[in-house]
């Protein structure tokens, strides 16, 4: 069981207080955009099995969507961060880094 | 192979059972396969009976991380149907549960096919709509569904609570001919059958890249050295993301945990499935009287084959609601499996961006049903490079915007 803690509203609880939203940082391609870009966007996700960012929403809280750095092989969460970015903080790559050396998700490493 | 018979059990027990042989023979990898199947799970297994059985390609390695139908294939709830909306599903679902009713003598190996019969509970005024369409459709389609009463429902199903305290029965979607097999047994005789055509199924031999040249396979790199082929077919389920990866292209689908769990063993109470898609749960009885229980996925990507305990409790309580007579048994086993779903709930069987990778994946939270259908097609395709009964369900149809949408229409569980 996953235990999150909120980074708007600073409460941690277990994960049915929340609501998973998919991965995180996805850049979103719309008209104007090739087709290669469009079908990335809509449906070609990391999936990654390791070191994963996505979007959660403390539903059953303040209401508010946050980010989580989180290991889909072990459900270790690196931390939450605010949704406000287009990156993960410098703070939660560190950490990843010193416990999963070598990681990389799309650009970030 | 010594064939399987009553004969055979007499004259083995004659001789203290001494002289069975084993099912499977285990070899060490040759440098070279004509065709390479990376899992050895149900449908990687069927691709590779059938490729020898229907088109005489038999030098064939499967390779497993693993052990031999460990993954989904050991992991699911054992329901066989056919009662989807979209006419590709049907024709693929129906072709697979066609052939199960037979598989146990064309395999020669017991799988305990049950056609007990499937019902789809309608709980909801859309359910009751969708389910009709899905009726129609399958009269069409050539599969035989009906949409009955709650009172038929009563008859079939004894120990159901018609008037739930959230979602009354209003009806049901009934295939007659849906039913149950054990889910070893299909990996086991699948697996027995092939190495009996002179194919490797080798287990614990994990892929860890895919050799290319040329934008064609040249061969995989595993734990026990490098392996050349011909072609390529990935049947990972849960990890295809993760093996499509190693060949440099990325699939539309995400990996989530499906969990099951089963019952203290109780005497016979019910003999048939029942889903119950809107509260959200599924049940059988087992032959060792185990109540066999699913449910739904985890809400977020994972690979932990593990589930998680709010959905245990989701699925309790919905066939609580349903079977009144549950609500005092003791839950002996849970599990869970890697689901690999797709954005329309229907699989990925095709071609690659790589000459010669095809690939079977994408089959969500019901594979198990569609595993000879599945082989029978994919097998075609690999061999032929085309097949009627796979065509509509290539990569490209996300490009293209050719979904087979059994996500919402066709009242399918999750």
């Amino acid at each position: 069981m996953l235990i999150l803690t909120c980074p708007c509203c600073g409460v941690t609880g277990e994960e049915t207080e929340f609501h998973a939203g998919g991965e995180a940082h996805i850049k979103r391609f719309g008209p104007g955009s090739s087709e290669d870009e469009f079908h990335g966007y809509l449906f070609t996700k990391e999936n990654a099995k390791g070191v994963h960012f996505e979007r959660w929403r403390h539903n059953n809280g303040c209401g508010k969507w946050f980010h989580a750095a989180r290991c889909t092989v072990t459900l270790e969460v690196f931390g939450t961060y605010s949704a406000q970015t287009y990156e993960p903080p410098q703070e939660i790559k560190d950490k990843i880094s010193a416990k999963r050396p070598g990681w990389s998700w799309r650009e970030f490493a | 192979m010594k064939r399987y018979s009553a004969f055979a059990v007499a004259r083995e027990a004659a001789r203290f059972h001494m002289g069975w042989e084993r099912a499977w023979a285990s070899p060490e990898p040759k440098p070279k396969y004509d065709v390479i199947i990376i899992g050895a799970g149900g449908h990687g297994l069927a691709t590779a009976y059938y490729l020898g059985k229907n088109f005489g390609i038999t030098n064939v390695a499967v390779l497993e991380k693993g052990w031999l139908g460990g993954g989904n294939t050991g992991r699911n709830t054992t329901i066989i149907r056919s009662n989807y909306l979209q006419d590709p599903s049907a024709a693929i679902y129906e072709k697979a549960r066609s052939l199960y009713e037979t598989m146990s003598q064309d395999l020669n190996y017991n799988v305990m096919f049950s056609p007990r019969g499937v019902i789809m509970l309608a709980q909801t005024e859309h359910e009751v709509r969708g389910y009709k369409r899905t009726a129609h459709a399958n009269a069409l389609q050539g599969v035989k569904t009906e949409f009955i009463t709650p009172a038929r429902v009563k008859e079939i199903v004894p120990i159901i609570n018609l008037d739930g305290p959230r979602y009354p029965v209003l009806g049901g979607l009934w295939q007659a001919r849906g039913g149950t097999a054990r889910h070893d047994a299909v990996a086991w005789g699948y697996a027995r059958a092939c190495s009996d055509m002179g194919m490797h199924i080798i287990q614990k031999c994990e892929v860890t890249s895919v050799r290319t040249e040329g934008g064609k396979v040249i061969g995989v790199t595993t734990n026990k050295g490098d392996i050349d082929c011909n072609k390529l077919g990935m049947v990972a389920a849960g990890n295809a993301g993760h093996v499509a990866g190693m060949a440099g292209f990325r699939l539309p689908v995400e990996s989530v945990a499906l969990q099951a769990l089963v019952s203290e063993p109780i005497k016979p109470c019910m003999d048939c499935v029942v889903m119950a898609n809107t509260v959200h749960g599924y049940m059988s009885q087992s032959d060792k009287g185990e109540m066999v229980i699913g449910g739904g996925t985890d809400g977020f990507n994972n690979y932990t084959q593990r589930g998680s305990f709010h959905h245990i409790e989701e699925t309790v309580r919905a066939l609580v609601e349903t079977f009144p007579m549950v609500a005092r048994l003791k839950m002996l086993r849970q599990w869970g499996g890697i689901v690999d779903v797709t954005g329309d709930r229907s699989p990925i069987i095709g071609t690659t961006p790589v000459e010669g990778i095809f690939i079977n994946c994408g089959w969500g939270t019901g594979g198990f049903k569609a595993i000879p259908g599945s082989g029978w097609g994919f097998a075609e395709l690999m061999a032929k490079g085309h097949s009627p009964l796979t065509e509509a369900f290539g990569l490209n149809r996300f490009y293209e915007g050719r979904f087979i949408d059994e996500s919402v229409a066709a009242g399918v569980a999750h």
